[in-house]
């Protein structure tokens, strides 16, 4: 019963993104179709079908009625054809996702599990210790948390590639020394490239973390069942993980689909100042293109990520809260 | 409310002086240096526009912070950027402070189907990424007004604290003096606006300035990327001419460091109010481990939610064990 | 109460409390319990009683070092006598030593149906924690016999092992809470409000289960309640507390029959008399707001 709201509730958010995707152009002003022709123009002439192929798209359609040009736009959906890329002429925009999507699985699911580990652990510590040196460190987290990301980009980008050069200012691998394939030089260069664009992630979201997970543990040591605890003489570690730690993690856990939804705005600018090749690069490639097609495929391919990563951390969250369990 | 008329005038001074924590002193100070900054400033500095030949050259007794490529006074810049990114930040502020008490107090107070519907409503906007929205909807409108975009923003932004406003609304909602005031004859509107939002405006305020933060975050992100207000300067748009004027590469940090800092210090101010407010929302989070003043009362705080929470069930025995008000009673249980 | 024909104390000391002193270190420092000295038997039940802030629960807590900060010991000494010989100097424990003496020696049971079960760990994990912590060697299939057996003692089927405390009543809960604290065959245990948040029937069936397992394992209680008629039943000696000082400490029948202290009259008189005229509560209840 519980599970089978979840899902319900997953798939009325599904919906959702779908239907604003689709109204999106065809209720905003101005119609951006002109644009488009005017950039497919340049590359040779313009066919009939294609025309006609990108009008229907941006909804400026005016024989059919709205109604049916949605069902045919939810009828593509399910056959997966998210239409053509203007940018990439004449690449499927699904091609052009496929190609872009693990780079950006890759580098936000890395820096969110690596973020969400050290947050944990530094933020138990905190509310364990208060009052120590690590309690002190909680306005620096804040101030952190409120610098942009893209701006701390900058400053990595500045500071650690351009004067020191440590790093590279940008792209996802050197596409001189190794091409793409699941081997240690390839990977290798990946982890060297995606180091500083992870780094500016993990810095920038960690203060939220660290800052609930401390509060939360302030609170739930002032429990009783930890004092219980304490009473029968348990070692102060396993009182500080299994009875404090478990408990107060609850909420962060639960708190996960707001701050996955700030990560993933926050490196798409990310990705767009080390021009790192992942979806969000490409999203703003599309938007200066004017390539309208990739940019709802891509919009489209976050929010399912997002609504998928949710589901199954709303998953976990039933086997380490047994509470939510019975209520089901 | 008798209780706050009767409070004399040292009480009163006792209480603020115990929220005039320093943190939110030192926020409050970093937040108005910033918005007399942003209001006084462009009154006194150059043309930002004005282009001048003698381009990208670093702080001057002439320009205090350098020049752009194309030889604009970034003082000056800066000055009309931060008064821009306030506005914004302001509008969506409000924007989004007015949806989140529709939708959570609303849907919390009335309950049934359309607390449902509202927080169905709520959860769903919460989840879905905001900025490739904005991304999306700013792409397909070329001429992009200061209150577009404020609406944009707000309709992105005020999904979070409409949910924490929902669960205090149906906390308060259930407490003795609202139902009597129900059973009273109230009307609901009433009920809302003398008993319910009172009670709601340490959490409003707290979420008033997250939307602020949030706000401006947004609106930089967006100009950063090409996609803010056209024709206003914006510490965002600031960063996107410097990024795209190849500030980096040339070094030059004049142009870069300042907007971003502005951004950083204002947020950092803004979060320590909310730091502030936090505290005095829950008082076990008030941190100042030295002073065993505040440890003491953190603990009658403790347990006083303690027997709060406890009251709704269990017998009256209970209740006289947490409820006394000898002054050593407070420490005993602690 | 054919539980106490055959009586269980035995005439040794297994506590000894001398001028313990606890202060509160806060900005007007709070001497929350002043110079209490008693002694324990074994077997025995000893009641603390007095009213809300009296300082019997940071008197309790004193016994294993259970206070928290700003409470501190400021003098006294608390010692416990082993039954294999050897006398334990309890303040003077910290660190490993304090965590070993606890729960082996001296168990707590706090309000079961509050919050004192971690809500998200199961009765088994809770149970075998003790045994994981106190008796490192014993293997996991032993673990688990011996929590069933602790169950079983206690009136819990021990199906439920596996159940998560939000499952269980108030009175199963504190029944767990009970089973967990005879874990490790202690020789002391401190109730605090054991049965305060349970319904009379339940606080009625615990109240007999502990009088029956004190007579069966003849372990010594020490039971904080602010109900003084229910300790009457329960206890052998009652110890009336009033702003952290034991004002008068004898027998149960004595206590009731004969007060010596007015407090303690006045205590005795704020409980409404099943036996008593119409009225009396009320005369009573107005008697003890005068004295105030």
């Amino acid at each position: 019963m519980h599970l089978l709201r979840k899902l319900g509730f997953y798939l009325v958010a599904l919906w959702a993104a779908v239907t604003l995707n689709f109204f999106i152009p065809r209720l905003l002003p101005g119609s951006p179709v002109d644009a488009v022709l005017a950039k497919l123009a340049l590359r040779g002439p313009v066919d009939p079908g294609t025309r006609r192929a990108i009008e229907i798209m941006l909804g400026a359609d005016d024989d059919t009625p709205m109604i049916q040009q949605y069902f045919a736009y939810l009828g593509g959906l399910f056959t997966g054809d998210l239409g053509i890329s203007v940018t990439y002429f004449p690449t499927p925009v699904t091609q052009i996702i496929a190609q872009s999507l693990p780079w950006t699985l890759v580098l936000v699911g890395l820096a969110t599990t690596i973020t969400f580990v050290i947050g944990m652990v530094l933020g138990t510590f905190a509310g364990w210790k208060r009052g120590t040196w690590l309690d002190s460190l909680i306005p620096a987290t804040t101030i952190l948390q409120a610098v942009p990301y893209f701006w701390l980009a900058l400053l990595f980008i500045y500071v650690l590639a351009v004067n020191l050069d440590l790093f590279p200012i940008s792209g996802g691998y050197n596409p001189s020394m190794v091409r793409p394939a699941f081997d240690y030089p390839f990977l290798s260069n990946a982890v060297y490239y995606g180091f500083l664009p992870a780094l500016t992630i993990v810095l920038s979201s960690l203060g939220g973390w660290l800052l609930g997970m401390r509060n939360m543990m302030v609170s739930t040591l002032s429990e009783d069942y930890i004092l219980t605890a304490e009473a029968k003489g348990l070692s102060p570690r396993r009182i500080m993980v299994m009875y404090a730690a478990r408990n107060a993690m609850l909420p962060s856990v639960s708190g996960f689909a707001i701050s996955l939804g700030f990560v993933v705005s926050g490196s798409i600018i990310v990705e767009s100042v080390f021009s790192y090749p992942g979806i969000g690069f490409t999203m703003l490639q599309a938007v200066n293109n004017n390539d309208f097609a990739l940019m709802q495929g891509l919009f489209l391919i976050i929010t399912v990520s997002v609504l998928a990563a949710n589901l199954v951390v709303d998953l976990l969250y039933g086997v380490i809260d047994p509470r939510t369990r019975a209520r089901g | 409310m008798a209780q706050t008329q009767s409070q004399t005038p040292s009480r009163l001074r006792a209480a603020l002086g115990r929220a005039l924590t320093p943190s939110l002193v030192i926020g409050a100070g970093l937040v108005l240096a910033i918005v007399l900054f942003g209001l006084i400033a462009p009154f006194f500095v150059a043309d930002p526009n004005a282009v001048d030949n003698a381009g990208m050259h670093g702080p001057s007794a002439q320009n205090l912070l350098g020049t752009t490529q194309t030889g604009q006074d970034v003082l000056a810049q800066l000055a009309w950027a931060t008064r821009g990114s306030l506005l914004v930040g302001v509008i969506v502020a409000f924007l989004a402070l007015f949806l989140s008490a529709f939708f959570g107090i609303l849907g919390g107070y009335l309950g049934g189907w359309l607390d449902e519907v509202f927080s169905l409503f709520t959860n769903v906007v919460l989840i879905l990424p905001g900025l490739p929205l904005m991304i999306v909807i700013g792409s397909y409108v070329q001429q992009r007004g200061l209150l577009l975009i404020a609406i944009i923003l707000a309709i992105t932004s005020w999904a979070a604290s409409a949910r924490v406003l929902r669960s205090q609304t149906l906390s308060i909602r259930n407490r003795d003096y609202v139902q009597a005031a129900k059973i009273a004859g109230e009307k609901p509107h009433r009920i809302i606006a003398v008993e319910i939002l009172p009670n709601l405006l340490p959490v409003m305020s707290s979420g008033f300035v997250f939307a602020l933060i949030t706000a401006i975050l947004g609106e930089a992100g967006l100009s950063f990327i090409g996609l803010g207000v056209n024709g206003t300067q914006t510490w965002g748009s600031m960063l996107f001419y410097a990024q795209n004027g190849q500030a980096l590469t040339l070094g030059a940090w004049w142009w870069f460091v300042p907007p971003g800092l502005m951004i950083a210090v204002l947020g950092g101010g803004l979060s320590l109010i909310n730091f502030s407010i936090d505290g005095i929302i829950n008082p076990r989070l008030r941190n100042a481990p030295k002073q065993l003043k505040r440890v003491k009362q953190a603990g009658k705080q403790a347990e006083q939610e303690q027997a709060e929470r406890a009251e709704g069930d269990t017998g009256p025995d209970e209740r006289d064990e947490t409820s006394g008000h000898d002054p050593d009673q407070e420490e005993v249980a602690v | 109460m054919s539980i106490h024909e055959q009586s269980p104390i035995r005439d040794e000391p297994v506590l000894t409390v001398q001028d313990l002193n606890v202060v509160y270190e806060v900005e007007h420092p709070v001497h929350a319990v002043r110079d209490a000295s008693f002694a324990l038997r074994r077997g025995e039940i000893l009641g603390l009683a007095g009213e809300s802030g009296c300082g019997k629960t940071t008197l309790a807590y004193g016994l294993n070092q259970l206070h928290r900060p700003p409470a501190r010991i400021t003098s006294g000494s608390v010692v416990f006598h082993d039954r294999d010989g050897g006398d334990i100097d309890v303040l003077g424990l910290e660190g490993d030593a304090l965590r070993a003496f606890r729960w082996s020696q001296v168990a707590m049971v706090f309000q079961g149906a509050m919050n004192s079960l971690n809500p998200v760990l199961n009765i088994r994990t809770q149970l075998g924690d003790v045994f994981t912590t106190h008796r490192p060697g014993m293997s996991g299939a032993e673990r688990l016999r011996r929590s069933k057996e602790l169950l079983e003692l206690v009136g819990v089927e021990p199906s439920r092992i596996g159940a998560y405390p939000h499952e269980l009543s108030g009175g199963m809960r504190q029944r767990v809470m009970i089973a967990m604290a005879l874990a490790l065959d202690p020789q002391l245990m401190i109730m605090d409000e054991p049965t305060t948040a349970l319904d009379v029937v339940v606080q009625r069936e615990i109240l007999m289960e502990i009088l029956r397992l004190r007579q069966e394992l003849g372990f010594a209680v020490v039971f904080i309640t602010h109900d003084l008629p229910m300790l009457l039943e329960v206890a052998d000696r009652i110890a009336v507390m009033r702003s952290g000082e034991i004002i008068e400490l004898d027998t149960a029948e004595n206590l009731y029959f004969e007060p010596r202290d007015p407090y303690t009259r006045k205590l005795l008189g704020s409980f409404p008399s099943l036996t008593g005229s119409t009225g009396d509560f009320v005369r009573a209840g107005f008697d003890v707001e005068e004295a105030r």
